[in-house]
């Protein structure tokens, strides 16, 4: 379940351009709508909160619910005035939290 | 074998106007509580049509995993910004699906997901402006597997 995160997103960008990121996390997603095979409903528990921040300022965030697919999948943009590193974080219902960083540089 | 007699034909009535309306019956079950996440994202009033392109497929094959595009148009400035995209599904155990926050650094009001249906439905995006004008667009989707296990 501890997989890395894949992110993708470019190495470098020009100042001031709208980049593209695509996150994939891995995780099932219980929706807690599921039963078990003794008819019990399979508890709750997916990714409930996921945050992109860039040099400490937030960027992109999202609320999730138990309507997101398994191993969700986040698209989304971000401007990149400066170099610096994103800091992604998935927070699960049970509290613990997976995080990633990236890295990006500024076209010479 | 004997003839049906009058009291049996009423019987028989009976039976199909209850077949007739069991699937409305079933309809109404269905129906969730997605106006109660619109309003308390809207704060009751009601958003404009526009700006607001929803990406959805027309049928989807499998509920389990529907890719869905979501795009506000802003110029995504510190003045003026999307602040919030929250996604509602009408159809679902919960019509809750996610609340996307925006910031002028998104540069692009737009982002992408997956996400689970439980059976034909509409799918339903509010964009909050940082004005706090709101505006939407919904897309109905054909599904041929739920996605909500079983």
């Amino acid at each position: 379940m501890a997989d890395k995160p894949r992110i993708k997103l470019p190495k470098e960008a020009a100042k001031g351009e709208i980049i593209q990121i695509k996150t994939l996390v891995s995780h099932m997603m219980e929706s807690g709508q599921r039963k078990d095979a003794q008819g019990k409903p399979v508890p709750r528990k997916i990714i409930n909160k996921f945050t992109c921040e860039f040099n400490g300022k937030p960027v992109f965030s999202c609320a999730l619910e138990p309507a997101i697919s398994a191993n969700p999948y986040i698209q989304f943009n971000a401007r990149v005035d400066e170099e610096g590193t994103f800091k992604f974080a998935w927070t699960d219902d049970d509290g613990t939290v997976i995080t990633a960083e990236e890295k990006i540089a500024l076209k010479a | 074998m004997k003839a049906i007699n009058r009291r049996q034909a009423f019987a028989l009535g009976g039976g199909f106007v209850m077949l007739t309306l069991m699937p409305m019956a079933a309809d109404a079950e269905v129906a969730n509580d997605a106006a109660k996440w619109i309003e308390k994202f809207t704060g009751g009033k009601d958003p404009a049509k526009g700006k607001v392109s929803l990406d959805l497929p027309e049928i989807a094959e499998n509920g389990n995993t529907v890719p869905l595009t979501v795009a506000v148009e802003s110029p995504m400035t510190a003045e003026s910004y999307v602040k919030e995209i929250m996604i509602v599904a009408d159809g679902n155990p919960n019509a809750g699906v996610a609340t996307l926050s925006f910031t002028p650094l998104s540069g692009k009001a737009e982002a992408a997901i997956r996400i689970r249906l439980a059976a034909t439905q509409n799918v339903i995006a509010i964009a909050k402006m940082s004005d706090g004008a709101l505006f939407t667009e919904q897309k109905v989707v054909k599904v041929t597997i739920g996605g909500c296990g079983g």
